[in-house]
């Protein structure tokens, strides 16, 4: 540290890493949606798309209407819940599958939507000059509540039901749990924290573009929660922590960045199925 | 004007009907959402792309060619991808998240090679030339997209319906374990759908690469959104359903393109898409068995 004092070196430290330190927040939060929806047994791949809605929603309204961001914050929250309704409605009636490829779905319509829609969105441009008004502290704090709320509701008997639902949810509903209202309210919260990484992301990077919400970010936050885990919503946060970061340790692989995290679900899955996703393997029937 | 639109809409349509009938055959057989199934249509499309650049093969050539190698893909990928899964009867959440891992790293290795830049079939590959036909213009790569299609599906069903694959493959699709019992090669069965359909979504890759003249690593990416909107109006599963949702969506999206906006035409196939999964989950015909959970 030749002669720089630790506050000098704290702010050196938080210059030349500062667009590092912000994306390790919002992944944060992007984990903790992943995890919301995982823990109830269920397999959502919209939350990039999600957090593009916010994203898209919260720039337009700082740039068009110059809403306060106090404001802004929580209405680029509720909009990706008001999809996640649509989409939730039908879906999470039916198995599985259903509710994972209509949010694939969602992801690829909105990037062609972003894309033709110029006169409102920029175009493949995107749009920028976004004021930077998401401050370090504000990521932290939110990402701090998410991990507590979801941490005191795991303890609680929704976090009971949550997990009954997740090992067997024929059981599950048996027993009472009401299996629409949970999944319901998984996704729904979920899209409203994907929504709020997006607006974060918009007002910290000044710069939100079509392809930065699509299939590849899906697969990104899908990662953070496989490589973490679900059995604590701490898990995933550092599954996020360790995935942004090993890029900027392995520069050479820079170019791979995107195979590997596809091997890394594929690996994931294929052999840590119990200890990393939370699927029960079904028994012969 | 609107037969003409009649005509390009089926034309598009029978593209997504060829591309998610190999996707609904996966899943109607093996149970499993396969989202490497994109990567076929982008490797089938290149591969037909290299032989005709670099070996000046006509399309009669590269077209199989093309078409077979993503069925030869499909099989290794199935057996890395799968087999454990299969053997271990994990959920169908488990085989998706596999998959679409993989063809993210799949996608992304073919853009490390290739570059992500459009490439085009060499000029004159096929001939450019169209037919009036009372007024109503068919060019010659449409004909032979349409005819493409009504050769392959034709092909499939009489291979389903009147081979012994045809019954060992039905068998599979209705119970695994009966199937194995009745002395059914389970293995060799799965790696004949796997190549069937990749086959197929490689052919698809081809003629789309043709119709619009652009070859681009994530182009099965971007196919995909008609892919699962096509398999979900058809019924999960169901040939037929999606042979006809396919045809039915190429024709709306032309339609819609040409009456309202092109930026809606994006939208029609996810509306539908959604509005399926809130009337008729079962699909258009009812077979698919939306299971309620």
């Amino acid at each position: 540290m030749d002669g720089m004092t630790m506050a000098e070196w704290l702010d050196d430290f938080l210059f030349t890493y500062e667009t590092l330190i912000h994306a390790l927040g919002v992944n944060g939060l992007l984990a903790l949606s992943m995890y919301c929806v995982m823990a109830v047994g269920q397999l959502s791949l919209g939350q990039a798309a999600f957090m593009g809605i916010g994203a898209y929603t919260g720039a337009l309204l700082t740039l068009n209407l110059g809403l306060p961001f106090w404001l802004v914050l929580p209405l680029s929250a509720l909009a990706p819940a008001v999809v996640a309704l649509v989409i939730g409605g039908p879906t999470l009636r039916l198995s599985g599958v259903y509710l994972a490829i209509s949010t694939i779905a969602l992801g690829e319509v909105l990037r062609v939507l972003y894309i033709n829609a110029e006169w409102l969105t920029g175009g493949a441009l995107g749009l920028s000059g976004i004021p930077r008004k998401a401050d370090l502290w504000l990521i932290y704090l939110l990402l701090f509540l998410a991990v507590l709320g979801f941490w005191a509701v795991g303890r609680s008997k929704i976090g009971r039901a949550m997990e009954a639902m997740r090992e067997d949810e024929a059981v599950a509903g048996v027993m009472g749990v009401n299996l629409p209202v949970y999944k319901m309210g998984a996704l729904v919260v979920s899209a409203m924290l994907a929504g709020l990484a997006g607006c974060l992301t918009a007002h910290s990077n000044s710069f939100i573009g079509p392809n930065e919400f699509g299939f590849e970010m899906a697969v990104t936050i899908l990662s953070f929660a496989l490589v973490g885990g679900i059995g604590t919503p701490i898990a995933p946060v550092i599954g996020a922590l360790v995935l942004t970061s090993l890029p900027e340790i392995l520069r050479p692989l820079q170019d791979f960045r995107l195979v590997i995290n596809g091997l890394i679900i594929v690996v994931a899955v294929l052999f840590l199925p119990r200890g990393v996703i939370p699927f029960r393997l079904r028994r012969a029937p | 004007m609107l037969s003409q639109q009649l005509v390009n809409g089926l034309v598009l349509g029978s593209t997504y009907a060829l591309f998610a009938l190999g996707f609904t055959l996966i899943f109607g057989v093996l149970r499993v959402i396969n989202l490497t199934y994109g990567f076929y249509f982008s490797i089938g499309a290149f591969v037909a792309l290299t032989v005709a650049r670099e070996f000046g093969a006509t399309i009669w050539v590269a077209l199989p060619v093309g078409a077979l190698s993503a069925g030869v893909v499909a099989v290794v990928a199935d057996w890395i991808l799968l087999t454990r899964l299969r053997r271990a009867k994990a959920g169908e959440l488990a085989s998706l998240m596999v998959t679409l891992g993989a063809v993210l790293a799949l996608y992304s290795l073919m853009a490390v090679f290739i570059g992500t830049d459009i490439q085009r079939f060499p000029f004159g590959f096929v001939d450019n030339t169209a037919i009036e036909f009372g007024g109503i213009r068919i060019s010659l790569v449409q004909m032979l997209i349409v005819g493409t299609t009504f050769v392959l599906v034709a092909v499939l069903f009489l291979l389903l319906q009147r081979t012994k694959l045809g019954l060992m493959i039905r068998a599979l699709a209705e119970n695994e374990d009966a199937a194995r019992l009745m002395g059914i090669n389970v293995g060799l069965t799965v790696a004949a759908v796997s190549f069937l359909s990749g086959t197929l979504g490689g052919a698809a890759g081809v003629l789309i690469g043709l119709n619009f003249n652009a070859i681009q690593p994530f182009m099965g990416e971007h196919m995909m959104l008609r892919g699962f909107a096509v398999i979900i109006i058809g019924g999960l599963g169901d040939i037929r359903g999606a042979l006809i949702a396919g045809v039915l969506l190429g024709v709306l999206e032309v339609l819609t393109a040409g009456y309202i906006s092109s930026n809606a035409k994006e939208a029609v196939a996810f509306t539908i898409l959604v509005l399926t999964l809130w009337f008729r989950p079962v699909g258009l015909f009812g077979r698919a068995q939306a299971k309620r959970a």
